[in-house]
């Protein structure tokens, strides 16, 4: 069994109804777990990309991106390990305002370069953008604290090496 | 071309076939797709349109059609229970890379996601099952979305699409102006050929002692036949055909070695584990191709040339794998590669040959019981078709499919069809039914088992009302007769519910108003298959053939191709 590790695939596509549906179907059909999937529009009109992370051996995520490259409505579709690319997620968490919950949130946005989004008499709205483990930790750091609701993005994606989109659609 | 004319959605879609040069369709009315066929009411002139007895049954035939013509088979159904009833013919298309157009009625768009009357998500059941698909919900996308619909489906590696149009679309009225399909900014079919991988390719076949060829569908998909006999004449290399491939390449030609895979012939698959080049064209190396992968082919150095990039290196690691038409691919490669004679090598085909002779043929083609032999049988339909050479041979699934791959000597292009990789049962009537109007100056046999046929027989009503000389061969044992033998094998004996007792089948095909014969005896097999395929009609022969007759050569699950086991 070949060793597995973190992938991030990158797929761009047409903008039309069910393309989530057709990408999904490659992975649920290897019995693949996605890790995160993020969509939105790239930077060329028109072209959605999305930003996949899985866990895999290089000879399957090589398969799955062939099937995904085969998609009609896929312009193109890549797979870098984790070292080739540019990645962050954001989180959100929300938290009741208690008077000891005060001087605690300080430290935590002050240590973890957190942002406070939103402050009410009721509860305050924390963003953190980082990779995963910076908000893991401070999803650790918040216990004691009356977490009221916590979100958080897939992994959103750039890659290192890669040639434009316009340059591979050119090219192609 | 007419150009802004303001039609219903429903006489776009006619317009729309008229302009790809559809002339013939199998379908199926319901309540969704009523105003498209109220339009082809007008235009039957124009379009031929073939009443099935099931949806089923109409993706069948519209398969067959296609694989005997080449062109896009077409097919009608109505939304709900008539869309999904083509789903098992677009997974068979699907997986056997056939071009068909389905276009199915759906409910009003306002209606969709209400659960209303006959309402389902085509689209979702759909997507995994078809190369591309879409609903259109206003005319004016109608003839857009068949133009591409046509595009994707034949070209590159062809496969099956489905176009849901809603009934407000069919009703809804649009100017109509058809613009063919010709690029499509996210979807490249043809791939730019990389000489230099061929330059790769040429050298190890140039210094290969064994070099061995693989030969698929996509050889005849691409009309590579030419191609790859100047290529085979130019090499002296051995060539053996994948199921999907019979035909590809005549069985008579002295460079032809024989049919792959699990029950197919001894030489070919012990070989493929002492080559030293392996050229696989057009194939997909399927698990019933390569037995155990583990064990497949080690020694030697891969060349495969596929269409399909996902195809490359997805089963088999290639030492040159080459993104190309077969066509294409063959015809810059034999430019490449020096004249060669491998005596020995095709000797050593030969030597094995004659062992599977001995061994199997002899045994399967001349018994000494009484009891007819399904290969016999096959043997037989061969000979004749030595002399009338027009047969196209439509196979179901099972023991009477192998025995066809290996009996029947498949010499020219587009006579072989059957459903390899999915393995629909039920397949072979509907498909002839499309073969025989595909092409109409061959005599299309339909070789099916007792089992089988009973699947979708319902189309016996098809044959009748449209007088299709389609001929009917069922080899009848009273078994679902592979899963028999696997249980005889595998499993101890424990015939698990694979006898079957079957109806009166002469007298089943008469109450079509068809003529059915039944054959016992081995001294009647040769006058009786000469009349059935003489007459002008469908006819029916049935040979009672002997109940626990397996199909030998056999590749065991697991086990390597070297080691296929005789007996």
């Amino acid at each position: 069994m070949s060793t597995t590790k973190r992938w991030s695939i990158s797929v761009f596509t047409e903008d039309t109804v069910g393309m989530l549906n057709r990408i999904t179907i490659v992975f649920t059909r290897r019995h693949i777990n996605i890790e995160s999937i993020t969509a939105s529009m790239s930077e060329v009109p028109g072209i959605y990309r999305y930003t996949i992370v899985i866990t895999a051996s290089e000879d399957q995520i090589q398969k799955v991106v062939g099937q995904l490259d085969k998609l009609v409505e896929v312009v193109k579709a890549f797979y870098h390990p984790d070292e080739q690319v540019v990645y962050q997620e954001l989180a959100l968490f929300k938290i009741r305002m208690t008077p000891e919950t005060n001087q605690k949130l300080e430290n935590l946005v002050r240590d973890h370069g957190a942002r406070l989004l939103a402050v009410d008499p009721e509860y305050v709205v924390l963003e953190l953008t980082g990779h995963e483990r910076h908000i893991n930790d401070l999803v650790k750091d918040l216990k004691g604290l009356d977490l009221l609701e916590f979100s958080r993005s897939g992994s959103v994606a750039v890659t290192k090496p890669m040639p434009t989109l316009t340059e591979l659609m050119e090219n192609n | 071309m007419e150009k802004n004319r303001s039609m219903t959605g429903a006489e776009i879609v006619m317009k729309c076939l008229i302009e790809e040069q559809v002339e013939t369709i199998f379908g199926y009315p319901g309540g969704a797709i009523m105003p498209i066929y109220d339009a082809l009411y007008d235009v039957q002139d124009a379009i031929k349109h073939i009443l099935v007895r099931h949806e089923q049954g109409a993706i069948h035939a519209a398969q067959g059609y296609a694989r005997v013509s080449g062109r896009t088979g077409v097919v009608f159904a109505t939304s709900g229970p008539g869309a999904t009833n083509l789903i098992t013919g677009l997974a068979d298309a699907q997986i056997d890379s056939t071009p068909v157009v389905c276009i199915t009625g759906q409910v009003a768009s306002h209606l969709l996601g209400t659960d209303a009357f006959q309402e389902t998500d085509v689209m979702g059941i759909s997507m995994p099952v078809t190369k591309w698909n879409v609903q259109v919900t206003r005319a004016e996308d109608i003839a857009p979305a068949i133009a591409k619909a046509f595009y994707i489906a034949r070209s590159g590696r062809p496969g099956p699409v489905l176009v849901d149009i809603t009934k407000d679309a069919q009703f809804g009225l649009a100017p109509f102006a058809y613009e063919p399909c010709q690029e499509i900014r996210s979807y490249r079919p043809k791939p730019t050929l990389d000489v230099s991988k061929l330059q790769e390719a040429a050298a190890l076949i140039n210094a290969a002692k064994k070099p061995y060829l693989l030969v698929g569908q996509g050889v005849l998909l691409s009309g590579a036949g030419n191609a790859l006999q100047a290529f085979v004449d130019k090499t002296d290399i051995p060539v053996a055909s994948t199921l999907m491939g019979l035909g590809a390449f005549p069985a008579d030609h002295p460079n032809y070695v024989g049919y792959l895979g699990m029950h197919g012939n001894y030489a070919p698959n012990v070989l493929t584990n002492e080559c030293d080049v392996l050229l696989a064209v057009g194939m997909r190396f399927d698990d019933r191709v390569t037995g155990d992968v583990s064990r497949y082919a080690k020694q030697a150095k891969v060349i495969h040339i596929d269409i399909d990039a996902a195809e490359l290196n997805k089963i088999v690691k290639t030492t040159v794998a080459v993104h190309a038409d077969a066509k294409e691919a063959l015809e810059v490669l034999v430019d490449f590669v020096t004249p060669r004679k491998h005596p020995e090598w095709l000797e050593e085909f030969h030597q094995l040959t004659r062992i599977e002779q001995q061994e199997v043929v002899d045994q399967a083609l001349y018994p000494e019981d009484a009891e007819l032999r399904m290969a016999e049988v096959v043997n037989r339909l061969a000979e004749m078709d030595l002399e009338r050479k027009d047969l196209v041979v439509v196979t179901d699934v099972g023991q009477h499919q192998m025995v066809c791959s290996r009996y029947f000597h498949y010499k020219n292009p587009r006579t072989n069809v059957t459903s390899g990789g999915l393995g629909t049962m039920g397949f072979a009537l509907p498909a002839a039914i499309g073969a025989s109007l595909g092409a109409p100056d061959k005599t299309v046999v339909a070789v099916i088992g007792d089992g089988g046929f009973q699947m979708t027989l319902q189309e016996l009503g098809t044959i009748m009302q449209y007088k299709l000389k389609v001929k009917i061969l069922i080899l009848n044992n009273q078994f679902l007769g592979m899963v028999r033998q696997w249980q005889q094998l595998f499993f101890d004996r424990r015939y698990s519910f694979t006898e079957m007792m079957n109806p009166n089948f002469v007298q089943l095909v008469s109450a079509y108003g068809i003529k059915g014969t039944t054959v016992k005896e081995r001294d009647e097999l040769c006058s009786e298959m000469g009349s059935w395929l003489s007459s002008a009609d469908a006819e029916l022969l049935e040979c009672i053939v002997k109940q626990e007759d397996n199909v030998f050569p056999m590749v065991e699950t697991g086990a390597s191709v070297a080691e296929i086991r005789l007996s």
